[in-house]
């Protein structure tokens, strides 16, 4: 097996396979307060993030869309791993998970589930697929009216 | 003069041509030697651009080391030397597309240009109020934008023309659309996204009963048939030097000399001008009328130069290659359980768009790149093509005449690669 293959199977790790094939809280919130889209202009990947937002924690969180297998993951391993955290908290694990995917360093050991987005890295082009949803979660902490967009 | 129609490729017959070999035609591409990976490269990505043979990467090369100057106005050797490399050019593809006078062929930095200058000359002259313009639903961003930005302008209506689930356009709803507010048809020759082969001079002949003019975007045709612009009677046909093997930032518009005449100049600077004071300024004639400025003047001669590499290769022996990969890699993908052609048209190009169920273009593309295949995958810059489909995106092996059969068992097991990925 030649190193390439090795890369390709650090970047379709089973559990992002599992989170594209199942994505978890993917619905609309009914009761959220905070929503923003995102889209992706190069693939045209398109995601819309709902937050319920109650005392600066995330009460609860989903989203919806369409996109490829790591737009999906990142975003179904996102709302699994932010509910319940607080502003503090979740910018911390965007920075660490953006310094991860860029190959900036990030503490894959203090991460996670989001760890298995190391391989990211490896695939310059794949970055913003993965960045996607969190960029689209910043824009709805900061009620962008603009559609996020990893441009 | 040719005046046999060239809308379609001839038909395929097995060994066209015993000149053509395909193994010796590679070795005019330097860059398909190289490994991607590991592997081999296997370049199916010649619809957004083509690799460069060794005579245009050459003549580039030459034209910096022994005749750069600038055109048209120095009376020095080099500058003549240029003059007369850039107008060569242009005659080598007026005699590529078959246009009645080099004057006609107008020098551009992209089919895109074309488009844009014919819609901001032609189209703000004759589009008012009220008026329509037509396209189709198969139209790449770039015949579609330019149109709706005049539109919007001058508050006239896009219009367009419907296709059905093969990706065929619906020549009886066209001829409805045409009504005495029509001021102009603009119609892709061959879709980049679904591989279709327009009727072209069909569009062409029911606008022209009621005396519309008629643009063709021929970006996707002109690398695939012999274009003729008279046999089609189009007034305008817009192509680019980079899919036709040749280098990228320079295009064609092709219109017909009394209407380009007819028309305002599109920017206006150095070399399009007759005279200029500062109370008037008189135009030159065509084709410069429409060239201000210093143009891309390596990249038209190296435009010529691949047109003339075409025309040597043949177009027999061109149709023959494509339409065997074409009919080899449809046989073969379509056997892919999961795998659905996007694009289905009777008459269609060497493109195959496709997705793989339950997997995203984008995954198919990495995936497929990490085998060393280059392959486009996303919208296609046709949002509209994939609306029509309902699917996000496709992931689209375009063939040339360099890619072999050999290479299409390497997309065919790259894609099962992708299925086992995601089973």
């Amino acid at each position: 097996m030649s190193d390439e293959v090795s890369h390709l199977n650090d970047l379709y790790e089973e559990v992002i396979l599992d989170h594209c094939k199942n994505p978890r809280n993917f619905k609309v919130l009914p009761e959220a307060n905070r929503k923003a889209e995102g889209y992706n202009p190069l693939c045209g990947d398109k995601v819309t993030v709902y937050l319920k937002l109650e005392d600066g924690v995330v009460q609860d969180i989903s989203f919806e869309g369409i996109g490829c297998a790591i737009s999906t993951a990142s975003a179904s391993l996102m709302t699994e791993t932010l509910k319940g955290k607080d502003l503090t908290e979740v910018e911390t694990l965007f920075q660490r998970f953006h310094a991860l995917v860029t190959g900036k360093g990030g503490e894959a050991s203090q991460m996670g589930k989001l760890a298995v987005f190391h391989g990211v890295s490896e695939f310059p082009v794949r970055v913003k697929c993965a960045t996607l949803v969190w960029h689209t979660l910043q824009a709805a902490l900061q009620q962008t009216q603009e559609p996020a967009t990893t441009e | 003069m040719k005046t046999d129609q060239q809308i379609a490729p001839p038909d395929y017959s097995p060994g066209a041509d015993l000149e053509f070999d395909v193994e010796k035609i590679r070795e005019d591409f330097p860059i398909l030697k190289q490994k991607i990976y590991g592997k081999p490269l296997v370049y199916l990505d010649n619809a957004a651009t083509a690799q460069k043979p060794q005579v245009v990467i050459d003549a580039i090369r030459h034209y910096y080391m022994t005749d750069n100057a600038n055109i048209h106005r120095g009376v020095h050797g080099l500058s003549q030397r240029a003059t007369e490399a850039y107008e060569q050019a242009r005659v080598k593809v007026q005699r590529f597309i078959h246009a009645a006078d080099s004057r006609e062929i107008i020098f551009v930095r992209s089919a895109t240009e074309a488009i844009n200058l014919v819609a901001q000359t032609y189209g703000r002259r004759h589009v008012q109020a009220g008026d329509e313009v037509i396209v189709s639903a198969m139209e790449h961003h770039s015949n579609i934008v330019p149109w709706q930005m005049l539109c919007e302008e001058k508050g006239a209506t896009l219009r367009v023309i419907p296709m059905n689930d093969e990706g065929e356009l619906l020549l009886d709803e066209y001829e409805n659309l045409l009504n005495p507010r029509t001021r102009l048809v603009a119609a892709v020759h061959i879709s980049n996204a679904l591989g279709t082969i327009n009727p072209i001079q069909e569009i062409i002949e029911r606008a022209h009963q009621q005396d519309i003019p008629v643009l063709v975007d021929g970006a996707q045709a002109a690398p695939h048939f012999e274009v003729d612009v008279q046999a089609l009677d189009c007034d305008f046909y817009a192509l680019t030097g980079h899919k036709l093997y040749g280098p990228t930032g320079v295009g064609i518009l092709y219109g017909k000399a009394d209407l380009l005449d007819s028309m305002p100049p599109y920017q206006g600077g150095g070399e399009m001008i007759r005279s200029v004071s500062f109370e008037k300024t008189t135009y030159n004639v065509i084709p410069n009328k429409f060239e201000a400025g210093t143009p891309n003047i390596v990249g038209g001669i190296g435009m010529g130069t691949a047109v003339d590499y075409v025309s040597e290769i043949g177009w027999k022996n061109i149709a023959a290659q494509e339409k065997d990969l074409l009919l080899y890699a449809t046989q073969q993908l379509s056997a892919i359980a999961g795998l659905r052609i996007i694009g289905t048209a009777k008459e269609k190009a060497s493109i195959l768009s496709f997705v793989v169920e339950g997997v995203h273009a984008h995954d198919v593309g990495t995936i497929l790149d990490q085998e060393g295949i280059a392959v486009r995958t996303g919208h296609h810059c046709a949002q509209p093509v994939m609306d029509r489909f309902q699917i996000p995106a496709t992931a689209r092996a375009s063939f040339a005449f360099y890619n072999t059969r050999e290479e299409v068992d390497v997309l065919v097991k790259g894609v099962q690669r992708v299925i086992e990925v995601f089973k």
